[in-house]
């Protein structure tokens, strides 16, 4: 069976969830063949074995000190080398330019934001704001693939996990962005929001930059925050945590929308979540339109009694 | 540094911008190929664009130079254009050809850098992606063809002779980038804010140079643009099944409880 490469997300030697999801769509391709990039493939070498990794490449760390091209060159090289059959990634910004790269360099195909994909590597896609599905494929050379985190339930299956390391001599292009520093702005413990099962996001309704009434009902479901562009651009919440068209693409399995009303703007980064809880004053809000179950009244009497409600139950 | 207004212009820069549905209408694909139906709604140009747009002038305004825009796109397109010359873009280029009709991400990015070829330039400047296909690979892959660096996701542009310093967006905050020019920059909006075009700029839009390109002008191969030609294919597309009609309740006291008996019944709590 065809090799089917999946670069691993990980954070010095954790892996992050989407990277077995990737791991469980490539099963249905081929052997999942996952590309370590950097320190620590000892430590998650296990749970790659878990979600049926017959073999793990691994790179060099000196590839992160340049922007995104380094992983193309490798990503290239590793697939025709092997002759894969397919290269998943996961669909973050990042990512999204690493198969871009990539798929230049082999002459093949990117399809991005993907939300499923089949064995004959067909993918299907959420467009326009959530309004259409479409389907589609690579129709030259190794299909690039990038899956939106959340999107493929993951299935432990066992795998060899034989480790190989790999260099790739880089290119002077590939060399031309030098990352010299990385600022962690991120703040306290919660999970990653393009990761998180469960979102809470902030909008206008909120009133403030006292963002606590949504950050309490956040940590008491160990849910990830979110915000509407309006707070962000109110100055309520960083840039960082935006959902919504020019935002994150967010996909949990529990999205809670508190005093958002629910623009096409937003609605693009959220509507494929799977349960979506919306509280606004207002009955006319179109987020009510997605609900499954949706609350007109305060978030700042509707959430606090809520987070104080889970605490009891838990 | 270049002086202001000095000749040869300071620092050339090329923003591309891209003609997009207005996401506020209703956006289609056509059952004809398959491809985006501008005939379904108005297009305007992509959002992201007009901080691309914004942070090409106020570049121009801090080292001297000259913005250039460039497009790809039918006809239409002419209404982007005419948007990034009231802002303040000194002229344009637009590429227009009924052979790059349907030209997916890749293939739209190595046309642009055919018409870049034959361009002097020290910048390029692009939104981080679009809001119709939203792939955000059109940077990336342009720095691949044209072989530069890749300064994409920047939420901050600095520069200093010809070093460029960046502040590219990450989940954890931001990397800071740094490389030479001539360089490939994509913007996000936390960058800065686009201007209103003023009275006096709209009017003298009409008159800058606006440069039709075939794809022959720009020496873009048409064995590798277009439908026929792309990459991947759209197999086909329907509407989303709609959601199931939810329940909505009016808050009595009790609406934080509500919540959380619908969490229960689905398993969160």
């Amino acid at each position: 069976m065809a090799e089917v490469l999946v670069l691993v997300d990980h954070v010095d030697g954790e892996i992050k969830k989407v990277t077995t999801e990737l791991l469980t769509a490539a099963r249905r391709i081929g052997e999942p063949a996952a590309v370590w990039v950097g320190e620590g493939a000892e430590s998650g070498k296990a749970r790659l074995a878990e979600f049926g990794a017959e073999k793990v490449y691994v790179a060099p760390a000196e590839l992160n000190d340049y922007v995104v091209a380094p992983k193309a060159e490798l990503l290239a090289k590793l697939a025709n080398d092997a002759s894969a059959a397919a290269i998943l990634v996961s669909a973050t910004p990042e990512n999204k330019e690493v198969a871009g790269r990539t798929a230049v360099k082999l002459g093949s195909g990117v399809l991005t934001d993907v939300v499923d994909v089949d064995a004959e590597i067909v993918t299907e896609h959420s467009v326009f704001g959530g309004s259409t599905i479409t389907h589609a494929k690579v129709t030259a050379g190794i299909p690039v693939v990038a899956v939106r985190p959340n999107s493929v339930a993951p299935e432990a299956a066992q795998g060899a996990a034989v480790e190989e390391e790999v260099s790739v001599e880089l290119s002077d292009a590939a060399k031309g962005a030098k990352v010299t520093e990385r600022v962690v702005q991120e703040k306290g413990a919660r999970p990653e929001l393009a990761e998180a099962a469960i979102v809470v996001s902030g909008g206008r309704g909120v009133g403030s930059d006292d963002f606590s009434v949504v950050e309490g009902l956040a940590d008491a479901l160990g849910a990830a925050v979110g915000a509407s562009r309006a707070a962000v651009d109110s100055g309520w919440y960083p840039n960082q945590f935006q959902v919504g068209q020019t935002g994150k693409t967010v996909s949990p399995n529990l999205y809670i929308a508190l005093g958002i009303s629910g623009a096409i703007q937003h609605r693009a980064g959220m509507q494929t979540s799977k349960n979506i809880v919306a509280v606004n004053k207002d009955p006319e809000a179109p987020i009510f339109e997605l609900a499954d179950f949706g609350v007109i009244g305060d978030l700042h009497k509707v959430a606090p009694q809520l987070t104080e409600e889970i605490g009891r139950r838990k | 540094m270049g002086v202001q207004g000095g000749w040869p212009p300071a620092m050339n820069i090329v923003v591309l911008v891209k003609q997009v549905p207005d996401t506020a209408t209703e956006r289609k694909l056509s059952s004809d190929d398959k491809t985006l139906d501008r005939a379904a709604s108005d297009g305007v140009i992509n959002e992201l664009d007009e901080y691309a747009i914004e942070e090409a002038l106020l570049l121009r305004e801090k080292h001297g130079g000259e913005v250039t825009v460039l497009t790809m796109g039918p006809d239409q397109a002419t209404d982007s254009i005419r948007k990034a010359l009231s802002m303040g873009a000194d002229k344009a280029v637009h590429v227009n050809d009924e052979a790059l009709h349907g030209s997916d991400a890749l293939q739209t990015a190595y046309a642009l850098s055919r018409a870049l070829g034959r361009m002097e330039f020290d910048l390029v400047v692009l939104g981080s992606e679009s809001t119709d296909a939203r792939t955000g690979v059109v940077g990336a892959a342009l720095a691949e063809y044209l072989e530069l660096p890749q300064l994409t996701l920047a939420g901050k542009v600095d520069i200093e002779g010809r070093a460029i310093k960046v502040q590219r967006l990450t989940d954890y905050g931001y990397d800071v980038v740094e490389a030479q020019l001539p360089a490939v920059v994509s913007v996000v909006e936390k960058i800065n804010e686009p201007r209103y075009p003023s009275f006096k700029l709209i009017m003298q839009a009409k008159k800058k140079p606006v440069e039709k390109l075939t794809i022959a002008d720009a020496e873009i191969d048409a064995a590798k643009v277009g439908l026929a030609n792309a990459t991947t294919e759209t197999v086909d597309f329907a509407p989303a099944p709609p959601r199931a009609a939810g329940t909505i309740v009016k808050d009595e006291g009790d609406g934080g409880t509500k919540v959380a008996d619908f969490l229960a019944e689905k398993k969160f709590v």
